[in-house]
């Protein structure tokens, strides 16, 4: 059923009993032509597009948990793409283009509203750094200005500005094309959009083992539910990249860290757009519902646990209280953790592995959710061609051994 | 928050004390110059990331200021062991 303005009138007037189910809950079939383990945004945005732009239909979702449950449905659903390299600004601003027009594309409001990234900068350092970002992303016809602090203010009222606070603000870098989106939505809308183009979703199966054949080509993945045959296997498992890839024998170069986030109680609309100071780790935008969403910075140490310590987000909000003094009385109503996959230099790994048939999708670290739609595209472009997008071929495992790295780490100098 | 036993001051002590200081038991080459690219990369790089008993190094920076060895399960955070450098690493139980 395609979802309308009329749909919605006619299902009011059966009280909303007969809503079609969104995506049925799929029984493993034998084998598969693709098989995508992780059932997050990129995970089913991959099948999505596997099928609708490369005709590739015979493909399963395979999920160890539930579908979105993981870093999509953990993360503070912010969206932008001022990177300072060129092959970063091509990556994330591809996936900019494909938020914008996603919700007509797949008939699912996941509700992308470009609200404005504002980067905080606190000090004559990260103006410098700051201000080249600015012009490298003006060359690479990525949107980003310079505010001055009053020109922040005026963008975002609550900030406080005044010369003797804690955190000094100097200015500030503006992404108006970035903002937030519904996180949820972007799984459920991917889901259901690949499911009605004949994609299997299956839950609830964690994948035990990759079996390979003789001539080391991928044959299948080992799972909970038995043994299931693809002769292309796309891994989108994010923190859990690394135990998928030892299945397959590889060793990557990738950390997974605990990452947390907290939501505030409901108030009326006072956060215009998203804030982020990464020089003292706080990340701030307010939901349609009200609520504060608050980004903290990663634990320090390897850690599979979905759960974080108490100092981090400490830290975090007296940095919070002190940019934005009003907020200093709201409650802080749910915190959560995910698990972040970094690699050495910050950047993804999106493209083949030396395993024939094996696919891989890992490495976003603390900002996988603004390249959904984006690294969707282009997991699902190299499986189907088995040949990485000019976009993603910058993006490979052997950055690491031939030294090309795209060193977004010592770019931003934090995490980003 | 951690609760971590320096086995130099061979104390519990809060996480905010120490810093983390990656993987432990990766031997730096002691011949960078006929080292390939494949074993620098190893070496810089490639990381076990261990889901479950995870051999990692921690600095007691705000104590005695020496790094040591832990042991520790990546699921459930808890330390099984903290050792001195330079001691073998404990056996993990299969």
């Amino acid at each position: 059923m395609k979802y309308s303005a009329l749909s919605l009138f006619a299902n009011a007037l059966s009280g909303h009993k007969k809503w079609p189910q969104q995506w049925p809950d799929a029984t493993p079939k034998k084998s598969y032509d693709v098989i995508i383990v992780g059932a997050g945004g990129h995970g089913l945005g991959a099948a999505y597009y596997l099928a609708r732009k490369h005709g590739i239909t015979n493909v399963a979702v395979i999920e160890k948990g539930w579908l979105g449950g993981g870093n999509t449905g953990r993360n503070t659903t912010i969206i932008r793409s001022n990177y300072l390299y060129d092959e970063s600004a091509r990556i994330y601003d591809h996936a900019v283009d494909l938020w914008d027009g996603l919700s007509q594309e797949i008939n699912y409001n996941v509700m992308f509203s470009k609200r404005g990234v504002l980067m905080l900068a606190h000090s004559v350092h990260d103006v410098q750094s700051f201000q080249r970002h600015i012009h490298a992303n003006r060359l690479n016809g990525v949107d980003n200005r310079w505010l001055t602090a009053e020109e922040a203010k005026a963008f975002c009222p609550p900030l406080n500005i005044s010369k003797d606070a804690r955190y000094p603000i100097l200015g500030a870098a503006l992404q108006q094309r970035a903002g937030t989106a519904r996180h949820d939505s972007v799984a459920w809308g991917y889901a259901r959009a690949a499911a009605a183009l004949g994609v299997d979703i299956i839950q609830n199966c964690a994948v035990t083992g990759i079996k390979r054949g003789a001539d080391g080509a991928v044959e299948g993945v080992e799972t909970e539910r038995g043994f299931i045959g693809a002769k292309k296997i796309g891994v989108s498992a994010a923190g859990n990249s690394s135990v998928i890839m030892e299945m397959a024998g590889l060793r990557f170069p990738l950390e997974s860290y605990p990452l947390q986030a907290l939501v505030s109680e409901p108030i009326k609309p006072v956060m215009p757009c998203v804030v982020m100071s990464n020089s003292v780790h706080a990340y701030i935008s307010q939901s349609d519902k009200g609520e504060l969403v608050i980004g903290a910075g990663t634990d320090q140490y390897v850690s599979y646990s979905q759960r974080g310590a108490l100092h981090i987000i400490e830290e975090t909000l007296a940095s919070i209280c002190e940019i934005f003094p009003l907020f200093k009385r709201m409650r802080m109503l749910r915190t959560w953790g995910g698990v972040v996959d970094v690699t050495p230099d910050r950047s993804p790994i999106l493209g083949k592995t030396p395993v024939p048939g094996l696919f891989v999708n890992c490495g976003w670290g603390t900002g996988g959710f603004k390249a959904t739609p984006g690294a969707a595209d282009l997991l699902a472009y190299t499986i189907a061609k088995d040949q990485p997008h000019p976009i993603n071929a910058p993006f490979n495992l052997e950055r690491f051994t031939g030294g090309r790295l795209i060193d977004e780490a010592a770019a931003a100098a934090v995490a980003h | 928050m951690l609760l971590i036993r320096c086995p130099y001051c061979q104390e519990e002590r809060p996480e905010i004390e120490f810093s983390y200081a990656g993987e432990a038991h990766i031997a730096r080459p002691l011949n960078p110059d006929d080292l390939s690219d494949e074993s620098w990369a190893e070496y810089l790089f490639i990381r076990s990331n261990r889901r479950g008993l995870h051999y990692e190094r921690w600095l007691h920076a705000h104590g005695c200021a020496q790094f040591f060895n832990a042991l520790r399960d990546t699921v459930s955070d808890k330390f099984e062991t903290t050792y001195k450098i330079g001691e073998a690493r404990p056996q993990v139980k299969k």
